[in-house]
């Protein structure tokens, strides 16, 4: 075979190579998506975060507005502490309401963000002042099964 | 008994050495390979005849076998997500186990026994019929010249071989899910995007990849100028090659992904 031809092969091989590297990047991976351009982070402190795990997202009316960047525990306080890397494009307001919410039924968790009304913005570093935990379905379980249990006795 | 006990601990320990020798020799004519690796990229056309015959040539195999799996894991996973009524995350398990753990090892798998094999066999009975020595009696280095483009010719292709393996696994995944059972299009790319990550999965199936590269063209050119130069031992040197490379990528898997994806 001479060696023009094999050349070319070889040359298609690696370009078919690279092509399914950029696919598996941008079409299967998050690369196209990936990170936003400028970030400030904030941070909330939670009772219970559940299952929320570092690079959730952060959501506010339904829309990824940040990513959570590191969960540690605060030994002062046993308080869980969440930093999130909000997208600079986004302000929110300095009495915004962050929850753990959960997607679906048994989905992934996610924080998400209610704006308030007041007018002075939340600044990187800042902490957010209310804040709701996750629901563990077992204390939900729990209290259903023992408000049951009272009524049942009430109306006996 | 004594004698026999003696004679246990004797063959024993033959084995052991002998197992440790066969791994310094490895060990040496590794380090000759790289310092030879400067000539084989100097002459650049030996590598790429070689990327030619061990890459381009699995192209087929790789391929079939890629899609066929992608066709197997969106059924089997469509099977299990739809009792949990999460079919939309087919996406994420055809493309994650894909990215992670089938695409590297099963075409790893795959190129030991269609590329690695033909090494062991070309390079061994080059060795049986003398051509290696006819070469260093010509003052050519036999290891710069015949070994060191077939070691690196394997090294470059098997990143890119099990790269296009998990590309078109993900696109058969895409045809049985989507096209035929009816998946919802944008959740299945959407969900997928959404889990993949590029540095975490796709780039440590990339590293994963070229490890298993190095360790199966080392294992073929070692085992082709190692073997003994008749028929029965190239015949037994293209047999250890496909074993060998097996079971180097399997442990290899488990002591790589137990440092990369641990409790993420």
């Amino acid at each position: 075979m001479n060696r023009k031809l094999l050349d070319l092969w070889v040359g298609f091989f690696v370009a078919v190579g690279f092509a399914a590297i950029l696919f598996l990047a941008l079409r299967v991976g998050n690369l196209s998506s990936a990170g936003f351009a400028e970030t400030y982070s904030l941070t909330a402190k939670f009772d219970n975060i559940g299952g929320l795990k570092a690079r959730g997202p952060v959501k506010s009316a339904g829309v990824v507005v940040g990513r959570v960047a590191e969960i540690h525990f605060d030994a002062q306080t046993y308080e869980a502490v969440v930093v999130m890397k909000m997208d600079s494009r986004y302000q929110f307001p300095r009495d915004t309401f962050a929850s753990i919410l959960t997607a679906g039924l048994l989905g992934e968790q996610y924080i998400g963000l209610d704006a308030g009304g007041d007018d002075r913005m939340l600044q990187s570093g800042d902490t957010f002042a209310k804040t709701q935990s996750a629901v563990v379905l077992e204390k939900l379980i729990g209290q259903f099964m023992f408000s049951k249990a009272s009524e049942h006795i009430e109306s006996k | 008994m004594r004698d026999g006990m003696i004679e246990l601990l004797r063959s024993l320990g033959h084995a052991l050495s002998g197992a440790f020798q066969t791994l310094g020799f490895a060990a040496r004519f590794f380090t000759t390979i790289l310092a030879c690796s400067g000539q084989s990229f100097r002459r650049l056309h030996l590598t790429i005849r070689e990327i030619y015959f061990s890459g381009f040539q699995s192209l087929l195999i790789i391929l079939v076998s890629g899609l066929f799996i992608g066709m197997v894991l969106g059924m089997q996973g469509y099977e299990t997500l739809q009792r949990y009524g999460s079919s939309e995350a087919l996406g994420v398990l055809v493309a994650l186990s894909l990215t992670r753990e089938l695409g590297p090892v099963v075409s790893a798998l795959l190129f030991a026994s269609r590329a690695g094999s033909s090494i062991t066999a070309e390079i061994g009975l080059m060795k049986a019929t003398e051509q290696l020595t006819a070469m260093d009696m010509m003052a050519v280095n036999p290891i710069a010249r015949v070994v060191a483009p077939r070691f690196w010719g394997g090294v470059i292709s098997m990143p890119l071989l099990a790269a296009l393996f998990s590309a078109i696994g993900v696109f058969g995944g895409y045809l049985v899910g989507v096209v035929l059972i009816g998946v919802d299009e944008g959740a299945f790319w959407s969900q997928m995007q959404g889990s993949v990550d590029f540095r975490l999965d796709i780039w440590n199936g990339i590293v994963k990849s070229f490890v298993f590269g190095i360790a199966v063209s080392l294992i073929a050119v070692f085992e082709g100028y190692d073997a003994v130069p008749t028929a029965e031992g190239v015949s037994a040197s293209i047999k250890r090659t496909v074993v060998y490379s097996a079971l180097a990528i399997l442990a290899l898997d488990l002591v790589l992904t137990s440092f990369m994806f641990r409790g993420v």
